[in-house]
Protein backbone atom coordinates (compact mmCIF):
# COMPACT_ATOMS: atom_id res chain seq x y z
CA UNK A 1 0.00 0.00 0.00
CA UNK A 2 1.36 3.01 -1.05
CA UNK A 3 2.39 6.06 2.19
CA UNK A 4 -0.39 8.28 0.95
CA UNK A 5 -3.46 5.54 1.16
CA UNK A 6 -1.45 4.41 4.34
CA UNK A 7 -2.14 8.37 5.79
CA UNK A 8 -5.76 8.42 4.88
CA UNK A 9 -6.53 5.33 5.94
CA UNK A 10 -5.29 6.45 9.21
CA UNK A 11 -6.59 9.65 9.27
CA UNK A 12 -10.06 8.46 8.87
CA UNK A 13 -9.53 6.00 11.46
CA UNK A 14 -8.91 9.19 13.70
CA UNK A 15 -12.11 11.07 12.16
CA UNK A 16 -14.05 8.13 13.54
CA UNK A 17 -13.09 9.27 16.82
CA UNK A 18 -13.16 12.68 16.40
CA UNK A 19 -16.70 12.07 15.17
CA UNK A 20 -17.35 10.05 18.34
CA UNK A 21 -15.98 13.13 20.47
CA UNK A 22 -17.89 16.01 18.86
CA UNK A 23 -21.26 13.69 18.54
CA UNK A 24 -21.08 12.39 22.13
CA UNK A 25 -20.02 15.85 23.83
CA UNK A 26 -23.31 17.56 21.61
CA UNK A 27 -25.33 15.15 22.55
CA UNK A 28 -24.34 15.35 26.68
CA UNK A 29 -23.34 19.21 26.53
CA UNK A 30 -26.70 20.90 25.04
CA UNK A 31 -28.86 19.50 27.59
CA UNK A 32 -26.42 19.94 30.26
CA UNK A 33 -25.79 23.31 29.33
CA UNK A 34 -29.69 24.70 29.72
CA UNK A 35 -29.65 23.03 32.90
CA UNK A 36 -26.48 25.31 33.57
CA UNK A 37 -27.73 27.94 32.36
CA UNK A 38 -31.30 27.46 34.57
CA UNK A 39 -28.95 26.99 37.75
CA UNK A 40 -27.18 30.52 36.52
CA UNK A 41 -30.61 32.31 36.48
CA UNK A 42 -31.60 30.63 39.62
CA UNK A 43 -33.48 32.81 42.26
CA UNK A 44 -31.41 30.89 45.11
CA UNK A 45 -28.22 32.36 45.48
CA UNK A 46 -27.28 28.71 47.16
CA UNK A 47 -27.63 27.20 43.72
CA UNK A 48 -26.53 30.47 41.54
CA UNK A 49 -23.29 31.03 42.81
CA UNK A 50 -21.59 27.71 42.99
CA UNK A 51 -22.77 26.89 39.33
CA UNK A 52 -21.57 30.57 38.31
CA UNK A 53 -18.38 29.19 39.87
CA UNK A 54 -18.19 26.81 38.40
CA UNK A 55 -18.61 28.50 35.04
CA UNK A 56 -15.86 30.60 35.77
CA UNK A 57 -13.62 28.02 36.85
CA UNK A 58 -14.45 26.05 33.45
CA UNK A 59 -13.95 28.96 31.17
CA UNK A 60 -11.45 30.84 32.69
CA UNK A 61 -8.67 27.43 32.61
CA UNK A 62 -7.55 26.01 29.44
CA UNK A 63 -9.76 23.32 27.98
CA UNK A 64 -6.35 21.27 27.37
CA UNK A 65 -5.86 21.15 31.28
CA UNK A 66 -8.75 20.28 31.90
CA UNK A 67 -8.13 17.25 29.80
CA UNK A 68 -5.33 16.80 31.88
CA UNK A 69 -6.99 17.01 35.08
CA UNK A 70 -9.43 14.27 34.53
CA UNK A 71 -7.26 11.90 32.54
CA UNK A 72 -4.40 12.00 34.92
CA UNK A 73 -6.20 13.44 38.09
CA UNK A 74 -8.36 10.11 39.12
CA UNK A 75 -4.66 7.65 39.13
CA UNK A 76 -2.94 10.53 41.15
CA UNK A 77 -5.41 10.33 44.09
CA UNK A 78 -6.04 6.74 43.50
CA UNK A 79 -8.17 5.65 41.08
CA UNK A 80 -7.12 3.38 39.25
CA UNK A 81 -8.49 2.20 35.72
CA UNK A 82 -10.26 4.96 34.51
CA UNK A 83 -11.15 4.52 30.93
CA UNK A 84 -9.38 7.38 29.56
CA UNK A 85 -12.17 8.02 26.63
CA UNK A 86 -14.61 8.56 29.49
CA UNK A 87 -12.11 11.06 31.04
CA UNK A 88 -12.05 13.11 27.55
CA UNK A 89 -15.73 13.07 27.66
CA UNK A 90 -15.78 14.43 31.15
CA UNK A 91 -14.06 16.93 30.50
CA UNK A 92 -15.59 18.12 27.07
CA UNK A 93 -18.54 17.47 28.05
CA UNK A 94 -18.33 19.90 31.30
CA UNK A 95 -16.50 22.62 29.10
CA UNK A 96 -18.70 22.91 26.19
CA UNK A 97 -21.97 22.85 28.58
CA UNK A 98 -20.68 25.95 30.14
CA UNK A 99 -19.86 27.36 27.31
CA UNK A 100 -23.60 26.59 25.80
CA UNK A 101 -25.18 27.62 28.96
CA UNK A 102 -23.82 31.00 28.96
CA UNK A 103 -25.51 31.04 25.12
CA UNK A 104 -28.14 29.85 26.04
CA UNK A 105 -28.64 32.30 29.00
CA UNK A 106 -27.98 35.01 26.69
CA UNK A 107 -30.77 33.84 24.44
CA UNK A 108 -33.17 33.05 27.28
CA UNK A 109 -32.83 36.53 28.88
CA UNK A 110 -32.82 39.08 25.39
CA UNK A 111 -36.14 37.45 24.94
CA UNK A 112 -38.51 40.03 26.17
CA UNK A 113 -40.95 39.65 29.61
CA UNK A 114 -43.85 40.38 27.62
CA UNK A 115 -43.71 37.22 25.80
CA UNK A 116 -43.64 35.40 28.98
CA UNK A 117 -46.74 37.68 30.21
CA UNK A 118 -48.36 37.19 26.99
CA UNK A 119 -48.31 33.61 27.51
CA UNK A 120 -49.33 33.83 31.07
CA UNK A 121 -52.65 35.83 30.38
CA UNK A 122 -53.43 33.32 28.01
CA UNK A 123 -53.49 30.26 30.53
CA UNK A 124 -50.51 28.80 29.64
CA UNK A 125 -48.54 26.64 32.49
CA UNK A 126 -44.90 27.77 32.99
CA UNK A 127 -43.56 24.65 30.96
CA UNK A 128 -45.78 25.54 27.50
CA UNK A 129 -45.11 28.85 27.92
CA UNK A 130 -41.24 27.90 28.01
CA UNK A 131 -41.31 25.21 25.16
CA UNK A 132 -44.38 26.24 22.66
CA UNK A 133 -43.10 29.89 23.01
CA UNK A 134 -39.71 31.09 24.23
CA UNK A 135 -37.09 28.20 23.33
CA UNK A 136 -38.31 28.89 19.80
CA UNK A 137 -36.82 32.15 19.81
CA UNK A 138 -34.05 31.26 21.79
CA UNK A 139 -33.39 28.89 19.15
CA UNK A 140 -33.01 31.55 16.69
CA UNK A 141 -31.31 34.03 18.71
CA UNK A 142 -28.24 31.45 19.79
CA UNK A 143 -27.75 29.61 16.42
CA UNK A 144 -24.82 32.03 15.30
CA UNK A 145 -22.88 32.18 18.80
CA UNK A 146 -23.94 28.27 18.69
CA UNK A 147 -22.08 27.44 15.08
CA UNK A 148 -19.07 29.32 16.40
CA UNK A 149 -18.71 27.06 19.40
CA UNK A 150 -19.79 23.80 16.83
CA UNK A 151 -16.71 24.59 14.79
CA UNK A 152 -14.47 25.55 17.68
CA UNK A 153 -15.62 21.84 19.51
CA UNK A 154 -14.26 20.52 16.12
CA UNK A 155 -11.10 21.77 16.05
CA UNK A 156 -10.92 21.32 20.02
CA UNK A 157 -11.55 17.39 19.78
CA UNK A 158 -7.96 17.74 18.32
CA UNK A 159 -6.68 18.38 22.57
CA UNK A 160 -7.66 14.85 23.27
CA UNK A 161 -4.41 13.56 21.20
CA UNK A 162 -2.27 14.85 24.53
CA UNK A 163 -4.17 12.19 26.70
CA UNK A 164 -3.07 9.01 24.27
CA UNK A 165 -6.97 9.51 22.17
CA UNK A 166 -6.58 8.34 18.81
CA UNK A 167 -8.32 10.73 16.93
CA UNK A 168 -7.04 12.79 13.49
CA UNK A 169 -4.18 14.62 15.03
CA UNK A 170 -2.73 11.91 16.94
CA UNK A 171 -2.57 9.72 13.88
CA UNK A 172 -1.26 12.61 12.03
CA UNK A 173 1.97 12.95 14.08
CA UNK A 174 2.25 9.50 14.75
CA UNK A 175 3.91 9.52 10.99
CA UNK A 176 6.18 12.28 11.80
CA UNK A 177 7.76 9.72 14.58
CA UNK A 178 7.86 6.70 12.59
CA UNK A 179 8.16 7.58 8.79
CA UNK A 180 9.75 11.13 9.46
CA UNK A 181 6.98 13.00 7.48
CA UNK A 182 5.77 16.16 8.09
CA UNK A 183 3.09 16.51 5.17
CA UNK A 184 -0.02 14.00 6.98
CA UNK A 185 -0.17 16.71 9.39
CA UNK A 186 -0.85 19.45 6.82
CA UNK A 187 -3.06 16.68 5.04
CA UNK A 188 -5.37 16.68 8.43
CA UNK A 189 -6.26 20.28 7.73
CA UNK A 190 -8.45 18.71 5.12
CA UNK A 191 -10.06 16.70 7.40
CA UNK A 192 -11.18 18.91 9.23
CA UNK A 193 -11.63 21.76 7.17
CA UNK A 194 -14.27 19.32 5.57
CA UNK A 195 -16.06 18.84 8.58
CA UNK A 196 -16.29 22.26 9.82
CA UNK A 197 -17.44 23.39 5.69
CA UNK A 198 -20.04 20.72 6.11
CA UNK A 199 -21.57 22.45 9.54
CA UNK A 200 -21.19 25.55 8.04
CA UNK A 201 -23.60 24.42 5.41
CA UNK A 202 -25.98 22.77 7.59
CA UNK A 203 -25.85 26.18 10.32
CA UNK A 204 -26.88 28.19 7.03
CA UNK A 205 -29.19 26.10 6.11
CA UNK A 206 -30.99 26.30 9.48
CA UNK A 207 -30.61 29.56 9.73
CA UNK A 208 -32.34 30.01 6.68
CA UNK A 209 -34.95 27.83 7.83
CA UNK A 210 -35.88 30.39 10.59
CA UNK A 211 -35.71 33.35 8.58
CA UNK A 212 -39.44 33.11 7.79
CA UNK A 213 -39.94 35.76 10.99
CA UNK A 214 -38.06 38.42 12.72
CA UNK A 215 -37.92 39.16 16.31
CA UNK B 1 -75.14 42.47 39.72
CA UNK B 2 -71.63 43.22 39.95
CA UNK B 3 -69.48 40.93 38.15
CA UNK B 4 -66.06 42.07 39.78
CA UNK B 5 -65.26 43.29 43.19
CA UNK B 6 -61.95 44.74 44.45
CA UNK B 7 -61.36 46.08 48.13
CA UNK B 8 -59.05 47.76 49.35
CA UNK B 9 -56.30 46.95 47.16
CA UNK B 10 -52.94 47.68 47.92
CA UNK B 11 -49.69 47.36 45.81
CA UNK B 12 -46.28 48.90 46.55
CA UNK B 13 -42.54 47.78 44.70
CA UNK B 14 -40.06 48.21 47.41
CA UNK B 15 -40.46 51.30 49.24
CA UNK B 16 -42.95 52.96 46.29
CA UNK B 17 -46.44 52.26 47.28
CA UNK B 18 -48.15 52.63 43.89
CA UNK B 19 -51.51 51.36 45.26
CA UNK B 20 -52.95 53.13 48.47
CA UNK B 21 -56.28 51.54 49.16
CA UNK B 22 -58.32 51.07 45.82
CA UNK B 23 -61.86 49.86 45.92
CA UNK B 24 -63.58 49.64 42.54
CA UNK B 25 -67.13 47.89 41.77
CA UNK B 26 -68.42 47.05 38.24
CA UNK B 27 -71.21 45.44 36.44
CA UNK B 28 -71.27 42.42 33.79
CA UNK B 29 -71.28 44.35 30.51
CA UNK B 30 -69.78 47.38 32.21
CA UNK B 31 -67.23 49.56 30.64
CA UNK B 32 -65.08 51.01 32.58
CA UNK B 33 -61.89 53.49 31.18
CA UNK B 34 -59.28 54.67 33.49
CA UNK B 35 -57.79 57.59 33.07
CA UNK B 36 -55.01 59.38 34.59
CA UNK B 37 -51.10 60.67 34.35
CA UNK B 38 -48.07 58.36 34.04
CA UNK B 39 -46.93 56.96 37.35
CA UNK B 40 -50.60 56.87 38.84
CA UNK B 41 -50.43 53.27 39.04
CA UNK B 42 -52.79 52.06 36.33
CA UNK B 43 -50.95 49.50 34.46
CA UNK B 44 -50.57 48.23 37.70
CA UNK B 45 -54.03 48.06 39.02
CA UNK B 46 -55.00 46.33 35.89
CA UNK B 47 -51.93 44.10 36.63
CA UNK B 48 -52.99 42.60 39.95
CA UNK B 49 -56.34 42.43 38.92
CA UNK B 50 -55.43 39.29 36.56
CA UNK B 51 -52.42 38.38 38.33
CA UNK B 52 -49.55 39.53 36.62
CA UNK B 53 -48.40 40.94 39.84
CA UNK B 54 -49.26 39.76 43.33
CA UNK B 55 -51.52 42.35 45.09
CA UNK B 56 -49.99 42.87 48.51
CA UNK B 57 -53.58 43.78 50.33
CA UNK B 58 -56.90 43.93 49.73
CA UNK B 59 -59.81 41.60 48.03
CA UNK B 60 -60.99 40.77 45.04
CA UNK B 61 -64.02 38.94 43.79
CA UNK B 62 -65.07 37.64 40.66
CA UNK B 63 -68.73 36.79 40.30
CA UNK B 64 -69.60 35.01 43.31
CA UNK B 65 -66.22 33.96 43.67
CA UNK B 66 -62.94 35.65 45.61
CA UNK B 67 -60.54 35.44 43.73
CA UNK B 68 -57.77 37.45 46.04
CA UNK B 69 -57.44 37.72 49.38
CA UNK B 70 -54.25 39.10 50.51
CA UNK B 71 -54.71 37.89 53.98
CA UNK B 72 -54.78 34.23 52.75
CA UNK B 73 -52.31 32.21 54.56
CA UNK B 74 -51.27 30.14 51.62
CA UNK B 75 -50.71 31.20 48.12
CA UNK B 76 -52.48 30.29 45.10
CA UNK B 77 -50.95 27.28 43.38
CA UNK B 78 -50.19 28.27 39.83
CA UNK B 79 -52.77 26.01 38.83
CA UNK B 80 -55.43 28.37 40.74
CA UNK B 81 -53.89 31.21 39.49
CA UNK B 82 -53.97 30.30 35.76
CA UNK B 83 -57.89 29.39 35.67
CA UNK B 84 -58.45 32.71 37.31
CA UNK B 85 -56.38 34.21 34.89
CA UNK B 86 -58.38 32.81 32.00
CA UNK B 87 -61.71 34.67 33.28
CA UNK B 88 -59.88 37.84 32.20
CA UNK B 89 -58.39 38.59 28.25
CA UNK B 90 -55.45 40.96 28.67
CA UNK B 91 -54.37 43.68 25.78
CA UNK B 92 -50.97 44.63 26.14
CA UNK B 93 -49.54 48.32 24.88
CA UNK B 94 -46.67 46.41 22.99
CA UNK B 95 -49.04 43.87 21.49
CA UNK B 96 -46.89 40.89 22.32
CA UNK B 97 -47.66 38.44 19.65
CA UNK B 98 -45.87 35.12 19.41
CA UNK B 99 -43.28 36.43 16.43
CA UNK B 100 -42.40 32.53 15.48
CA UNK B 101 -46.60 31.87 14.92
CA UNK B 102 -48.83 33.38 12.13
CA UNK B 103 -51.58 35.41 12.83
CA UNK B 104 -53.43 31.94 13.14
CA UNK B 105 -51.58 30.00 15.01
CA UNK B 106 -50.98 32.87 17.47
CA UNK B 107 -55.35 32.70 17.93
CA UNK B 108 -55.56 29.12 18.02
CA UNK B 109 -52.14 28.25 20.35
CA UNK B 110 -53.89 28.52 23.50
CA UNK B 111 -56.87 27.48 23.20
CA UNK B 112 -55.40 24.44 21.51
CA UNK B 113 -53.18 23.78 24.37
CA UNK B 114 -55.82 24.02 27.00
CA UNK B 115 -58.08 22.00 24.98
CA UNK B 116 -55.68 18.89 26.06
CA UNK B 117 -57.03 18.99 29.46
CA UNK B 118 -60.44 18.30 28.45
CA UNK B 119 -61.59 14.69 29.27
CA UNK B 120 -62.72 13.73 25.43
CA UNK B 121 -59.64 15.39 23.63
CA UNK B 122 -58.38 12.50 22.98
CA UNK B 123 -61.55 11.00 20.75
CA UNK B 124 -62.29 14.17 19.50
CA UNK B 125 -59.36 16.25 18.52
CA UNK B 126 -60.17 16.66 15.13
CA UNK B 127 -63.58 18.49 15.76
CA UNK B 128 -61.94 20.41 18.98
CA UNK B 129 -59.49 21.70 16.84
CA UNK B 130 -61.66 22.50 13.87
CA UNK B 131 -63.94 24.20 16.30
CA UNK B 132 -60.96 26.32 17.67
CA UNK B 133 -60.30 27.33 14.19
CA UNK B 134 -63.35 27.94 13.13
CA UNK B 135 -64.09 30.19 15.93
CA UNK B 136 -60.44 31.73 15.65
CA UNK B 137 -61.30 32.42 11.76
CA UNK B 138 -64.53 34.38 12.66
CA UNK B 139 -62.66 36.28 15.44
CA UNK B 140 -60.48 37.02 12.70
CA UNK B 141 -63.04 38.06 10.12
CA UNK B 142 -64.52 40.30 12.60
CA UNK B 143 -61.45 42.30 13.16
CA UNK B 144 -61.09 42.07 8.80
CA UNK B 145 -57.73 40.02 9.49
CA UNK B 146 -59.50 37.44 7.18
CA UNK B 147 -56.31 38.10 4.35
CA UNK B 148 -53.45 38.01 6.91
CA UNK B 149 -54.14 34.78 8.83
CA UNK B 150 -51.21 32.93 7.49
CA UNK B 151 -48.98 36.41 7.31
CA UNK B 152 -46.57 36.78 10.56
CA UNK B 153 -47.00 39.46 12.91
CA UNK B 154 -43.54 41.39 11.68
CA UNK B 155 -45.35 41.51 8.37
CA UNK B 156 -48.25 43.56 9.93
CA UNK B 157 -49.09 47.07 10.69
CA UNK B 158 -49.02 47.59 14.74
CA UNK B 159 -52.43 48.56 14.33
CA UNK B 160 -53.12 44.93 12.32
CA UNK B 161 -51.10 43.17 15.18
CA UNK B 162 -53.19 45.11 17.86
CA UNK B 163 -56.06 43.59 16.32
CA UNK B 164 -54.95 39.71 16.16
CA UNK B 165 -54.01 40.34 19.90
CA UNK B 166 -57.76 41.37 20.48
CA UNK B 167 -58.47 38.41 18.52
CA UNK B 168 -56.31 36.33 20.39
CA UNK B 169 -57.49 36.93 24.01
CA UNK B 170 -61.02 36.87 22.87
CA UNK B 171 -60.67 33.43 21.70
CA UNK B 172 -60.23 32.19 25.22
CA UNK B 173 -63.81 33.72 26.38
CA UNK B 174 -63.28 35.77 28.86
CA UNK B 175 -65.85 37.06 31.24
CA UNK B 176 -63.75 40.31 31.54
CA UNK B 177 -61.54 42.29 28.83
CA UNK B 178 -58.22 44.30 30.27
CA UNK B 179 -56.50 46.63 27.91
CA UNK B 180 -53.13 48.72 29.12
CA UNK B 181 -52.95 51.41 26.93
CA UNK B 182 -54.06 49.33 23.60
CA UNK B 183 -53.26 52.06 20.70
CA UNK B 184 -50.41 53.90 22.76
CA UNK B 185 -47.79 52.10 21.13
CA UNK B 186 -49.06 52.83 17.45
CA UNK B 187 -49.08 55.53 14.87
CA UNK B 188 -52.04 58.07 14.90
CA UNK B 189 -53.55 57.04 12.15
CA UNK B 190 -53.83 53.42 12.92
CA UNK B 191 -55.58 54.28 16.54
CA UNK B 192 -59.13 53.95 14.99
CA UNK B 193 -58.90 50.71 13.50
CA UNK B 194 -58.38 49.22 17.15
CA UNK B 195 -60.66 51.80 18.76
CA UNK B 196 -63.30 50.42 16.53
CA UNK B 197 -62.88 46.54 17.53
CA UNK B 198 -62.93 48.05 21.18
CA UNK B 199 -66.28 49.70 20.73
CA UNK B 200 -67.90 47.13 18.21
CA UNK B 201 -66.75 44.87 21.78
CA UNK B 202 -68.75 47.60 23.90
CA UNK B 203 -71.87 47.47 21.24
CA UNK B 204 -72.02 43.60 21.95
CA UNK B 205 -71.52 44.22 26.04
CA UNK B 206 -68.26 43.19 26.44
CA UNK B 207 -67.18 43.31 30.00
CA UNK B 208 -64.27 45.96 29.91
CA UNK B 209 -61.92 47.76 31.90
CA UNK B 210 -59.22 50.03 28.83
CA UNK B 211 -56.78 51.81 30.10
CA UNK B 212 -56.30 54.83 27.62
CA UNK B 213 -54.84 58.38 26.90
CA UNK B 214 -57.21 58.51 24.41
CA UNK B 215 -60.24 60.72 25.69
CA UNK B 216 -62.59 61.81 22.90
CA UNK B 217 -62.36 57.30 22.81
CA UNK B 218 -63.18 57.04 26.56
CA UNK B 219 -66.10 59.61 26.80
CA UNK B 220 -67.99 58.06 23.60
CA UNK B 221 -67.34 54.37 24.14
CA UNK B 222 -67.07 54.30 27.91
CA UNK B 223 -70.27 53.90 30.70
CA UNK B 224 -68.18 55.19 33.54
CA UNK B 225 -64.99 57.04 33.51
CA UNK B 226 -62.20 56.30 36.78
CA UNK B 227 -59.68 58.92 37.57
CA UNK B 228 -56.37 57.44 39.13
CA UNK B 229 -53.93 59.86 40.51
CA UNK B 230 -50.68 59.13 42.85
CA UNK B 231 -52.16 55.41 43.82
CA UNK B 232 -56.26 56.33 44.39
CA UNK B 233 -59.26 56.61 42.46
CA UNK B 234 -59.51 60.12 42.79
CA UNK B 235 -62.82 60.21 40.94
CA UNK B 236 -65.37 58.85 39.25
CA UNK B 237 -68.72 59.22 37.27
CA UNK B 238 -69.95 59.76 33.85
CA UNK B 239 -68.42 60.58 31.26
CA UNK B 240 -70.11 63.77 30.73
CA UNK B 241 -69.87 64.59 34.40
CA UNK B 242 -65.78 64.02 34.55
CA UNK B 243 -65.13 65.68 31.14
CA UNK B 244 -67.37 68.34 31.39
CA UNK B 245 -67.75 69.20 34.80
CA UNK B 246 -64.83 67.77 37.21
CA UNK B 247 -64.88 68.22 40.80
CA UNK B 248 -61.80 67.74 42.14
CA UNK B 249 -58.80 69.76 41.74
CA UNK B 250 -56.40 67.45 40.24
CA UNK B 251 -58.86 65.90 37.74
CA UNK B 252 -59.56 69.73 36.64
CA UNK B 253 -55.98 70.23 35.95
CA UNK B 254 -54.91 66.76 34.53
CA UNK B 255 -57.99 67.60 32.01
CA UNK B 256 -56.82 70.97 30.84
CA UNK B 257 -52.89 69.77 30.45
CA UNK B 258 -54.30 66.94 27.88
CA UNK B 259 -56.25 69.69 26.30
CA UNK B 260 -53.43 72.28 26.05
CA UNK B 261 -51.59 69.11 24.44
N1 LIG C 1 -42.09 46.22 38.38
C1 LIG C 1 -41.93 47.43 38.96
N2 LIG C 1 -40.91 47.63 39.81
C2 LIG C 1 -40.75 48.82 40.42
N3 LIG C 1 -41.55 49.89 40.23
C3 LIG C 1 -42.57 49.75 39.40
C4 LIG C 1 -42.83 48.51 38.71
N4 LIG C 1 -43.92 48.67 37.94
C5 LIG C 1 -44.33 49.93 38.14
N5 LIG C 1 -43.54 50.59 39.00
C6 LIG C 1 -43.73 51.97 39.46
O1 LIG C 1 -45.05 52.12 39.88
C7 LIG C 1 -45.56 53.38 39.52
C8 LIG C 1 -46.86 53.22 38.78
O2 LIG C 1 -46.61 52.56 37.56
P1 LIG C 1 -47.74 52.19 36.53
O3 LIG C 1 -47.06 51.52 35.40
O4 LIG C 1 -48.82 51.45 37.21
O5 LIG C 1 -48.27 53.62 36.10
P2 LIG C 1 -49.26 53.98 34.92
O6 LIG C 1 -50.34 54.78 35.54
O7 LIG C 1 -49.65 52.80 34.15
O8 LIG C 1 -48.37 54.96 34.05
P3 LIG C 1 -48.31 55.13 32.45
O9 LIG C 1 -49.43 56.05 32.07
O10 LIG C 1 -46.98 55.78 32.23
O11 LIG C 1 -48.41 53.78 31.83
C9 LIG C 1 -44.47 54.07 38.73
O12 LIG C 1 -43.84 54.98 39.59
C10 LIG C 1 -43.54 52.96 38.34
O13 LIG C 1 -42.23 53.45 38.27
MG1 LIG D 1 -49.27 52.13 32.18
Amino acid sequence: MSIFATVTLSLFEGLWVTFKIFGLTLLMALPLGLIISFGSMSKFAIIKWPIKTLIWIIRGTPLMLQLIVFGFGPGLIGINGMNTFVAVMIAFVLNYACYFSEIFRGGIEGIPKGQYEAGAVLGMTKSQVFFKIILMQVVKRIIPPMSNEFLTLVKDTSLANTIMIYEITWNAKRFMNSEHILWPLFYSGVFYLAFCGILTLIFGYIEKKLDYYKG
Amino acid sequence: MSILKVENLKKSFGKTEVLKDVSFEMNEGEVVSIIGSSGSGKTTFLRCINFLEKADAGKITLGDEMIFDGSWQKSLSAKEIREKQLKFGFVFQQFNLFPQYNVLENVTLAPKLLAKEKPDFKQNKHEIYNEIEDNALSLLKQSGLLDKVSNYPCELSGGQQQRVAIARALALNPKIMLFDEPTSALDPELTNEVLRIIKSLADKDMTMIIVTHEMSFARQVSDRIIFMDNGVIAEQGKPEDIFTSPKTERLQSFLSNIIKM
